[in-house]
């Protein structure tokens, strides 16, 4: 029976393992980019499978986060006969924060649990044994054209997110609750700056990674047994919702 | 043709593997038997280097794959044809693109080409006409075929069939087996299979070796195997329960 420091020693060590080796993983995707066959065809099929299939869903919820956002935004301002400034208040917070971090879990929890359980079922009924004995890499053939495909495909969600909210916020704002159009837009126009675009654009980009990175490593090393897929599954989407949070926190920090 | 030597393979506290030495000859049918739980599957893993010893060798030829580069070992591997215990084929591809896949991964053979290949393979296993049916679709002993075309489009000089009867009535068992000794007569490969289908799996195999606790205990030609005096041995391929093997 270890001791109780010796628990701690193991737990520790066990982390920092896996830690090292999610790290490796992921390095050995990067490098697998780079060799020969370009694996297009399996890039544009998971653009497809991650941003087009998301699609619905990111619309439905940039939506409703925008009409929120413009009744709440309305009626906070309006303390202080501030509505004017509907507009800027949306924007920046929709471009900067919302934007990212709502359409990323939404691909979580639409595309990421997806691919966690379908590399998970993969291993378990020995599809990438079968893989490697045909001298076919499965890194190659089932993560790197994930993981580029979630690099395109999340910023791209996001500006349709992010314009479809700041229009939710419109409609709500402008069309029911009397805001001057003019002063929405152009509020927008004055307050937001480059920087914040940018900041958005590279939150989503990071985001893409973390969710194919996380929700690939964990199917790929599920237990092989029939519970493996819904562990693998579950660790996956939970793990991507908190790393995006704390992620989203330190780029925040960085480009503020 | 593949040599084993002194193999030991551990997962956690558990010692699988104990030293197996074990030569398989060239152009012949070996067969690996052993009760269930016994390491019969992670010897065949080892074989084309699923999975990496703690120690030992395996020798392909003259080349010891377990000290082989991600390239060199990709090489090797083009050698081999695996039918795995539940087929393993690409859930996401009809039966026709599973067939394809090897081809198309590892040739450079143009799509009419690759087309011969796998409606011949796919006549050869029973399945013609049955290629545009995505593994969901088709019975276990479909599956089986399907993965025997898959791994045989690439004419493998080595075959590893992992249970190929496990799942399957004895009549399927029996025709699969009948088909891997009808490829074996068209293409010569040298094939190892592990199975505890006793006594079936006798008629289709040239030698025989039994893995106990970790190593071969015993192994020869089908003749010889059968006439060990070695009792546990004796106990296994007569299926009794009193004897050296605990059951219980």
């Amino acid at each position: 029976m270890p001791s109780f420091f010796g628990q701690i020693g193991r737990y520790a060590i066990q982390n920092t393992a896996g830690m090292g080796r999610t790290f490796l993983f992921l390095l050995s995707a990067f490098a697998w980019a780079f060799r020969p066959p370009a694996r297009f065809r399996l890039i544009v099929h998971h653009v497809r499978t991650i941003g087009v299939e998301s699609l619905s869903v990111v619309i439905l919820s940039g939506v409703f986060t925008g009409m929120v956002m413009g009744l709440q935004g309305y009626y906070s301002l309006r303390k202080f006969n501030a509505e004017n400034f509907l507009g800027s208040a949306v924007a920046l917070g929709i471009l900067r924060e919302l934007g990212p971090v709502l359409s990323a879990f939404m691909v979580t929890g639409r595309t990421g649990s997806a691919m966690a359980a379908e590399l998970a079922s993969m291993k378990v009924s020995e599809q990438i044994d079968a893989l490697y004995s045909m001298a076919v890499n499965p890194i190659q053939y089932l993560v790197t054209p994930r993981i580029i495909a979630g690099l395109i495909s999340m910023p791209l969600l996001t500006a349709i997110f992010d314009v479809v909210a700041i229009y939710g916020a419109y409609v709500v704002g402008v069309q029911l609750l009397g805001v001057s159009s003019g002063s929405y837009f152009s509020g927008m126009e004055l307050s937001v700056v480059f920087k914040d675009v940018l900041s958005g654009f590279l939150k989503s980009v990071s985001f893409g990674l973390i969710i194919t990175w996380i929700c690939c490593y964990k199917g790929f090393n599920a237990p092989p047994m029939a519970t493996g897929v819904g562990q693998a599954t579950t660790e996956s989407v939970v793990l991507c919702f908190v790393m995006i949070l704390v992620w989203n926190y330190f780029m925040t920090s960085v480009m503020l | 043709m593949i040599r084993v030597v002194d193999l030991h393979k551990s997962f956690g506290r558990q010692h699988v593997l104990r030293g197996v030495n074990l030569e398989l000859e060239a152009g012949q049918i070996t067969t690996i038997i052993g009760g269930s739980g016994s390491g019969k599957t992670v010897l065949l893993k080892h074989l084309n280097a699923l999975l990496v010893p703690d120690r030992g060798n395996v020798f392909v030829g003259d080349r010891d794959i377990t000290k082989l580069s991600q390239s060199a070992l990709n090489e090797v591997r083009r050698k081999f044809g695996v039918l795995f215990q539940g087929a393993a084929l690409l859930d996401s591809m009809t039966i026709y693109d599973n067939v394809a896949f090897p081809l198309r991964e590892t040739t450079r053979l143009k799509e009419p080409e690759i087309e011969k290949k796998v409606n011949e393979s796919l006549a050869q296993v029973g399945l013609a006409g049955a290629g545009y049916k995505f593994p969901a679709e088709v019975s276990g002993g479909m599956k089986k075929r399907a993965g025997l075309a898959r791994a045989l489009v690439i004419r493998p000089e080595i075959m590893l069939f992992d249970e190929p009867t496990t799942g399957l009535d004895p009549l399927l068992g029996k025709s699969i087996h009948q088909l891997i000794r009808k490829m074996h007569a068209t293409y010569s490969f040298t094939g190892v299979i592990v199975s505890h289908d006793i006594p079936e799996v006798f008629e289709i195999s040239d030698r025989i070796a039994m893995l106990a606790d970790g190593v071969i205990i015993e192994a020869g030609t089908t003749e010889e195997f059968l006439a060990s005096q070695n009792p546990v041995v004796k106990q296994f391929i007569h299926g009794e329960t009193e004897g050296p093997i605990a059951v219980l």
